[in-house]
């Protein structure tokens, strides 16, 4: 008997005299013998928890994490602080363990919570409809497609080149299923030129602030989408929104974007949240679980799901995605996150990061050999573009115990040596002082040196 | 107890202006006009308006919310479908080991290799699992699993200069089969099932043509049933060209039993929340690992997890991260999935290893049969009956249509009444071609105790319906909140506070 199930062998006798068969096997005649295994899985004897806790350990062991490094790496995830309450919240059984609440009756917690995390969204994006989470970010952006598609049933997307570069490719990934054309618009200075927009253009696609760190003017790009008969949509960093103009304020029709820095951990790369807020026009056309305020037989408040028409397991082939479980739990802990920080704690904390992105950027770009890649407003992250191999600056920088950020050659070859460098508010002034002793140190040891081919 | 005047408050309704639970860390950098850093006409007008609470009210409201929810490690929980087996208590601490939580998911490959080599393991065990060579564990849940496997179903056949129209789904298939099919740029049509709850052969035949890119079947079914005909199901399918998908919400019925890969399935999806322990968490998160076969392999998402061998001897094989992939379908999802969720289902993996796995499926196959029969023992079947007589796999599916016309109680009515007695409803209305629907999967970690009081809380309402069905049709009546005003909330929705 396995440590998670419970029947012994004398309930098992007793089970199987209840059933009326004389073995196990009998249970699985329906199963044809050619399609049978014949051997056992090679999978190993299975282990006690505690080998099974010291493996686990081990592996994590050979993982350099932000614990390890002084890291300065974002691009789409951010090592920020998650208050202490947020785990101890989100790791009770009754947030933890229950199904997506389709009995109401016995889940007005979780349904609760999905109401509160659609209000702090809607707060944080200006938009009046936020569902109660999408996967993540990236994918996030290919489902504000497909809403565009379904509105408008046009034949393009005009997508930044400041989007990130996984949600563009997410997006090109759905876009050739649909028939649908991707159009990438390029960065002029740091932020996106859109080109001409013709009258089949489906959605205009923007981040804010951009891969590259920059603020775009969102108003002027929602009002060219507008014009051409287009959505406008914007990828959306959550925390800087709390100082930026919202999508709502600047005419954006659909804000969605990567939850975790909203309480959640890095963990690779998930699970976090997606958020997806839009206007009231396109609610009816949202994708996934929306939580509803109603009341109950005897007049007591109560939430739901609602607006379930939508949905795939009432709509089927029509439903407007095919979300089943999206990330419930991760929204609860940007809710949580989002409550701790409060109205006034949230903007003092981006102003923070704010700040100290300013210090930094100043101090980095002062370096010889090291330079701004564009030099518009910025709030936690920036790019800079060294004179020097960066994989190589960045491995002397690892000698330091630094980690400077992220290499944007793969994804923008254009910048072969261009770095992305995040300040999270975990990153202090000494924190800094000490990015700038290695990279300044770590891009003069790996200059060419003028008039000598190397 | 002292109870709330009113324990529906939301966290924004208890917000006071001063209050606060977050103090900054310390400016230590030279302080700038933010103005300089940021004009005002980049900058909104207000401030989000977040809730003003200190931390012990945060700490109050969720603990309060909290006891608002039923949950698995409170009580049985048989819904169908869903797997909700226990979620072992180890996963969580060992997923919270800062090299595991705190992972930059652009750290270099090198200094990643414990994740690195966790994925491939994880990969190489869900292969095995899944009688395919080839994982990707990149979807970040069943439906993008599904959306994944009709787009390498697509890139396949374009591949070889086929543009075909249709997907097949049977009548019993979950909504995200044809929803995915829809938004994976094809046509749904649907197949019957027979008079035993298979799919009918010969509409299959009849339906499967040069147009149908992919049979998309979850076997054991929605019903419960292990489809006795899937090796001519799978000769009809792939004598037409099309591709065998192989919806894994159900896998939990066959582990080391029998492998979809063996019966011919090109594409597999893995559910890691419903078979690998993964906690729902009210909605997510999950994962949707897909398990391929070698002529889909091509065109897998980017990246993959790869093991590179040593060039010298001794030295220790290099994981890493391919992105050079010039047939793949291109990226589902950021980064490389949900690595948290892998830590957990390869632990559990790890923990049972193939005995375990194997006896896992045949418990929960042994719980799902003995619960059928304790309640045909309690005499429910009259009103209850089973929808096809057939020894079941994990789960069963009971009609209450004659509940419904005998003792005038609906299985909504059935379901709510359940919740009185502190039990989680199976799955209702679904599978769509039961009337009056109930789908019961007990799960393998439930003990038979637990089963037994299930079969006489049944039998329990049914009688208590003979006598007065208004009991019922008004239940719940010791719930957080009683039934609920759907149909009003969809059509004046409020989705959010008002402020």
């Amino acid at each position: 008997m396995t440590r998670y199930t419970s029947v012994t062998d004398a309930d098992r006798s007793e089970m199987l005299a209840t059933i009326g068969v004389s073995s196990i096997e009998e249970l699985f005649a329906d199963i044809p013998a050619g399609v049978r295994l014949s051997r056992p899985l090679s999978l190993g004897q299975g282990s006690s928890e505690q080998e099974v806790f010291e493996e686990f350990r081990a592996l994590a062991a050979r993982n350099t994490s932000a614990e390890d490094e002084v890291s300065f790496l974002g691009g789409g995830m951010y090592d920020h602080y998650v208050p202490a309450l947020v785990d101890s919240i989100i790791l009770r059984s009754e947030f933890l363990t229950p199904y997506t609440p389709y009995q109401p009756e016995i889940s007005q917690g979780g349904l609760q919570a999905m109401f509160e995390y659609q209000t702090a969204i809607s707060e944080l994006t200006g938009l009046p409809v936020s569902n109660a989470s999408v996967y993540e970010g990236p994918s996030a952006v290919a489902a504000a497609g497909y809403v565009a598609k379904h509105t408008n049933r046009r034949k393009r997307f005009v997508v930044s080149r400041g989007v990130h570069p996984h949600a563009r490719e997410c997006l090109r990934t759905m876009a050739g299923a649909w028939d649908m054309e991707v159009v990438e618009a390029p960065l002029n200075q740091g932020t996106t030129e859109l080109p001409e927009l013709t009258d089949d253009v489906s959605a205009v696609i923007v981040q804010q602030p951009n891969f590259l760190g920059a603020v775009e003017d969102l108003e002027t790009i929602a009002k060219a989408a507008h014009e051409a008969g287009g959505l406008a949509v914007a990828a959306c960093d959550p925390l800087p929104l709390a100082l930026l103009k919202t999508p709502g304020e600047s005419g954006i029709d659909v804000a969605v974007g990567e939850g975790q820095s909203l309480g959640n951990r890095l963990d690779f790369g998930g699970p976090s949240f997606g958020f997806f807020a839009a206007t009231e026009a396109l609610m009816r056309r949202m994708p996934g679980r929306i939580a509803g305020e109603t009341k109950d037989v005897d007049g007591k408040r109560g939430f739901v799901l609602t607006l379930q028409t939508r949905e795939q397991h009432i709509r089927r082939e029509k439903a407007t995605s095919n979300i089943c479980t999206a990330q419930a739990l991760n929204a609860l802990a940007g809710v949580i996150y989002l409550s701790w920080l409060g109205r006034r704690g949230v903007v003092e904390l981006v102003e923070l990061m704010l700040q100290r992105t300013a210090y930094a950027r100043e101090r980095l770009t002062a370096l010889d050999g090291v330079f701004g890649l564009h030099d518009r407003p910025v709030v936690r992250e920036f790019a800079l573009e060294l004179d020097a191999p960066v994989q190589r600056v960045i491995a002397r920088c690892r000698e330091h115990g630094v980690n400077p950020g992220y290499p944007l050659g793969r994804d923008y070859p254009e910048h072969e040596n261009g770095l992305l460098v995040a300040i999270t508010e975990r990153r202090t002034r000494a924190d800094i002082d000490r990015l700038v002793d290695a990279l300044s140190a770590a891009v003069a040891a790996e200059k060419p040196v003028v008039g000598v081919t190397r | 107890m002292i109870r709330e005047a009113d324990d529906t408050l939301t966290i924004f309704e208890r917000s006071k202006p001063g209050r606060r639970a977050f103090s900054p860390p310390e400016l230590d950098v030279p302080e700038r006009p933010l103005d300089e850093l940021l004009s005002p006409e980049l900058r909104r007008a207000e401030a989000p308006r977040l809730p003003e609470v200190s931390e012990p009210e945060i700490v109050r409201h969720y603990n309060r919310l909290s006891k608002r929810n039923f949950d698995l490690d409170t009580g049985f929980y048989p819904l169908g479908s869903c797997t909700m087996k226990h979620n072992p208590k180890l996963h969580e601490r060992i997923a919270a080991l800062p090299g595991h939580a705190r992972l930059h998911p652009l750290q270099d490959p090198h200094q990643a290799q414990g994740a690195l080599e966790l994925m491939w393991r994880l990969q190489e065990a869900l292969g095995e699992i899944a009688g395919l060579p080839h994982v990707s564990l990149q979807p970040s849940a069943g439906s993008q699993g599904e959306l994944a496997g009709v787009l390498l179903t697509r890139a396949y056949q374009e591949d070889r200069g086929e543009r075909r129209t249709k997907v097949l789904t049977p009548d019993t298939a979950h909504g995200t089969n044809p929803a995915t099919v829809t938004m994976g740029g094809y046509e749904v049509v649907k197949v019957r099932s027979d008079t035993e709850g298979n799919v009918d052969l010969d509409d299959l035949r009849a339906k499967a043509d040069e147009d149908v890119a992919c049979l998309m079947l979850t076997n054991p079914s929605t019903l419960g049933l292990f489809e006795t005909g899937i090796e001519e199901i799978e000769r009809i399918v792939h004598g037409v060209g099309a591709t065998l998908y192989y919806d894994g919400a159900n896998l939990n019925a066959i582990m080391g039993i029998c492998r979809p890969g063996d019966m011919g399935f090109d594409i597999v999806h893995f559910n890691l929340h419903k078979s690998f322990t993964q906690p729902h968490g009210g909605g997510g998160p999950g994962a949707g690992p897909i398990a391929v076969s070698e002529r889909i392999e091509p065109y897998l998402p980017r990246p993959q997890v790869v093991r590179r061998e040593a060039s010298t001897n001794g030295a220790e094989p290099f994981y890493e991260l391919d992105h050079d992939r010039p047939k793949s379908i291109g990226r589902l999802r950021g980064f490389q999935g949900n690595y948290g969720v892998f830590v957990r289902s390869y632990a559990y993996i790890c923990s049972l290893g193939a005995p375990g796995l194997r006896e896992a499926s045949e418990t929960a196959v042994l719980n799902a049969n003995y619960l059928l029969a304790r309640l045909r023992r309690e005499g429910v079947m009259e009103y209850v009956p089973v929808a096809y007589e057939r020894l079941c796999m994990h789960e069963f599916v009971l009609s209450g249509e004659p509940m419904r016309r005998e003792l005038h109680i609906k299985t909504l009515d059935l379901a709510k009444r359940l919740l009185d007695h502190g039990v989680h409803p199976p799955t209702v209305y679904f599978p769509l071609i039961v009337e009056e629907a109930l789908m019961v999967e007990p799960t393998e970690t439930e003990t038979k105790e637990t089963l037994d009081r299930f079969a006489e809380v049944v039998a329990e309402i049914l009688k208590e319906a003979r006598e007065d069905p208004e009991v019922a049709r008004h239940a719940p009546y010791t719930t957080p909140a009683r039934r609920l005003d759907e149909a009003g909330a969809a059509r004046r929705p409020i989705v959010r506070q008002a402020m």
